[in-house]
């Protein structure tokens, strides 16, 4: 057994890729979709098994492969902060499969489901493969490998317009990802290396004889990943894609494909480049901070006047990474704390809140609000747990969105500025309105005549559904795991430089 | 080496940069999805000259073991961007896929067109 | 173009010769330009040109939908099995070629080889499956 516990990195992805493999051979959708499940129900032990490995021994794991050592050889390198997104974006991978069977079945042609269910676990294996490699051009190679899954399951939606919004998001994607490559590959000329950890030790030597190609290099990359992510102004083509993928895409992509391209960032500015090179040279954390708060004023805004439900949502997540980076921004032990709980917590309500809203379009066909109308009465489980999401994205006391905007809260007067508490505030009082609008159609108005044989979704879709909505609940009580291990993860990284 | 040499001698970086900026306005300003396309594998084409040029050591043969030679260009560069070409490619296959189906379904490639027929919707 | 002589007979003289071509270039990669991925290329130049003289169907009759659709992901399991033994073996890491030879240039090589032929499959089998993609939407 204990030579399975050395080999538990390479296994992390290569469990997703045989499952892709496994899949593709495949003619039939149901054992396609059986492949998905095995291969997502044994990644979340691995995630596991790695986290509590590093919280055991207190040291990183380090993984070279092909016998060639590190800084030559690729190196996957496990510490503290991979390993608890790792978990993350296994356990929605998890959360998701259950979910998957009948949705899929309903929205995509059965000849297409195994290539869904090859994109699927491809996208998880190359999402998994960002967070846990040590390497710069391995991340820039996972993250095409998870883009171009991405891609292809978003082109599968029902509606037309699903071609145009992959098609979008492929040309800002691939935009994106090489602007992170021109990064990358600044960087090579100026130290010689392409290992996350090589390039720490080396950087600070570099700085004296390069400054201006690692400051570009700094530049492209955040520029290049922010894409990614979806920083306001760069969320362009986030609105389209969530709302017209697959219902199952749309929830599994919510709640990982951001948090994967936030983790990277994390890493470049407070890891690689580390914080006396991203705050005292060029203003990055101002810019980052303007742009956190057009995010989520401006997303939040957009969000309040979307008349379809899932177009509305994503405006939302729009603004709920406005928070994340606005931690990131802040740059000090609670701010960045904050921004890594809000990482964990946003992934578990924005997936409920799209399971809740996939239910719905699997039952009634509708995803615009008007159509949804009374909803409540005929749904009830399905939308008590939309609003116990939805509360949770408000950041009510009781739900994990509090927990992290507290964080956040105390990490902006720990830097001094008090205005930003008030700000953080006024933002979740434009959730309030959005998250309300929708509670007050759903309750509030008689069920219009398309609903009338709606009724509550499938087990397989009710079960994912609800245990996200308790576990927003309990980890607005219990915040052992997130808060304790993201502060010890703020401290890491901020001390280690 | 006065001023105007050595920023002669760096005229790698310059096809580079046009490469780059080429690509981009192409992407931009151009409406046909394919040609969009072909602007974006043009700003990729710009990258791969990135990496190579400053890999190439003066008096280095290609990076390719003989007992005649003692020095080399450097490899990585060569092997990075063999990974990267194969990533536009691909790229390429999947984004000329969507245009296929997207002339299927709206019956033209032109955005402007695109959009004005789901704006009719 | 199937009722062009010069076409059908030429195609059919250079076929033979492409088709040999490519495993060339594989085993060439280790000393000149090469390897895997231009093998795999070449080779599904050779079905695209049979496909262009004598058309889809013919083409379509050698090499079947079905079993381009599943060499596709064959390519992708010969690659990822060959980093497989060493860690089955115990013996070192994924993708740690030492098993497969006894000194360190001999098992590099064979294990170069056997990933490079996991690229060919796959990467022939892309490219047929993409042109036969394109080529069948426009005959309905």
């Amino acid at each position: 057994m204990s030579s399975l516990h050395e080999h538990l990195p390479i296994l992390q992805i290569l469990v997703p890729l045989f499952g892709a493999v496994f899949a593709a051979l495949t003619r039939s959708g149901v054992v396609a979709w059986g492949i998905a499940a095995i291969a997502s129900a044994i990644a979340p032990f691995i995630s596991a098994g790695l986290l509590l490995h590093i919280i055991d021994t207190g040291q990183p794991i380090s993984y070279v492969m092909g016998a060639w050592a590190a800084p030559w050889g690729i190196e996957y390198r496990v510490d503290l902060l991979n390993a608890f997104i790792l978990l993350l974006i296994s356990l929605i991978g998890l959360v998701s499969i259950p979910y998957a069977r009948k949705s899929v079945a309903a929205e995509i042609d059965p000849h297409k489901q195994p290539w869904f269910y090859t994109m699927y676990l491809l996208c998880l294996a190359g999402l998994l493969g960002i967070v846990i490699t040590g390497d710069a051009f391995n991340a820039f190679v996972f993250l095409e490998i998870s883009s171009l899954a991405t891609y292809t399951l978003i082109a599968l939606g029902r509606h037309r317009r699903a071609l145009l919004s992959a098609y979008q998001y492929l040309i800002m994607g691939t935009i994106g990802a090489t602007f992170y490559i021109i990064g990358v590959g600044l960087l090579y000329v100026a130290t010689g290396t392409l290992n996350f950890t090589d390039l720490a030790a080396r950087l600070g030597p570099a700085m004296q004889t390069y400054p201006e190609p690692i400051l570009a290099a700094l530049a492209f990359m955040t520029v290049g990943i922010s894409l990614k992510l979806a920083l306001f102004p760069l969320h362009v083509w986030l609105p389209n894609a969530y709302a017209y993928a697959p219902s199952f895409a749309t929830s599994f992509l919510a709640g990982t494909a951001t948090k994967a391209a936030i983790y990277l960032l994390i890493r470049i500015h407070f890891s690689v480049f580390g914080t006396h090179i991203v705050l005292k040279t060029v203003p990055i954390e101002e810019v980052i901070l303007l742009l956190s708060l057009a995010a989520m004023f401006i997303a939040s805004f957009a969000a309040i006047f979307e008349a379809n439900a899932k177009r509305m949502l994503a405006y939302s997540s729009v603004a709920q990474i406005g928070y994340i980076t606005l931690g990131i921004a802040l740059a000090n032990k609670m701010g960045l704390a904050g921004s890594l709980v809000h990482v964990f917590n946003h992934a578990i309500m924005k997936t409920a809140l799209f399971f809740a809203l996939g239910a719905m379009v699997y039952r009634t066909g509708m995803a615009g609000m008007t159509g949804l109308s009374g909803i409540g009465r005929k749904m009830p489980i399905t939308t008590a747990a939309f609003v116990i999401a939805g509360l949770g994205l408000i950041g009510v006391p009781g739900t994990a969105g509090f927990i992290s905007k507290w964080y956040l809260a105390i990490g902006a007067i720990d830097h001094g500025w008090t205005w930003l508490v008030f700000l953080i505030v006024l933002s979740s009082l434009l959730a309030v309105i959005y998250v309300g609008r929708f509670i007050e159609i759903a309750y509030f108005r008689e069920p219009s005549a398309e609903l009338a044989s709606a009724r509550e979704p499938p087990t397989s879709m009710l079960a994912p559904l609800i245990t996200l909505a308790a576990a927003t609940i309990y980890l607005g009580f219990d915040t052992r795991l997130t808060g304790g291990v993201a502060m010890r993860i703020a401290e890491y990284l901020l001390g280690g430089t | 080496m006065t001023g105007w040499e050595v920023a002669a001698d760096h005229y790698n970086y310059y096809v580079t940069i046009f490469l780059m900026v080429a690509g981009l306005y192409i992407v931009i300003a151009r409406g046909n999805m394919i040609k969009k396309l072909v602007g974006l594998g043009l700003f990729q084409t710009s990258v791969y000259l990135l990496y190579l040029a400053p890999g190439r050591i003066i008096g280095g043969t290609a990076p390719i073991y003989d007992k005649n030679y003692e020095v080399y260009s450097n490899p990585l560069p060569h092997v990075l961007m063999l990974t990267a070409i194969v990533v536009g490619v691909a790229t390429l296959a999947v984004g000329l896929a969507l245009v296929v189906r997207i002339s299927e379904e709206y019956g033209t490639i032109d955005e402007d067109e695109i959009f004005a027929k789901d704006e009719d919707q | 173009m199937k009722f062009d002589l010069i076409l059908r007979v030429g195609t059919k003289l250079m076929l033979p010769f492409i088709l040999i071509f490519a495993p060339y270039v594989h085993f060439h990669g280790d000393y000149g330009p090469g390897g895997g991925f231009q093998a795999g290329v070449i080779i599904a130049a050779a079905f695209i040109l049979y496909a262009m003289v004598f058309g889809l169907d013919a083409a379509k009759r050698i090499a079947p939908q079905s079993v381009i659709d599943r060499l596709l992901p064959v390519g992708v399991l010969i690659f990822a099995a060959a980093g497989l033994p060493a860690i089955v073996s115990g013996q070192g890491r994924f993708l740690d070629f030492g098993v497969y030879g006894h000194d360190f240039l001999h098992a590099h090589e064979w294990g170069i080889l056997i990933v490079e032929t996991g690229v060919i499959v796959t990467v022939a089998s892309t490219m047929l499956a993409i042109f036969y993609a394109f080529a069948d939407r426009g005959r309905q």
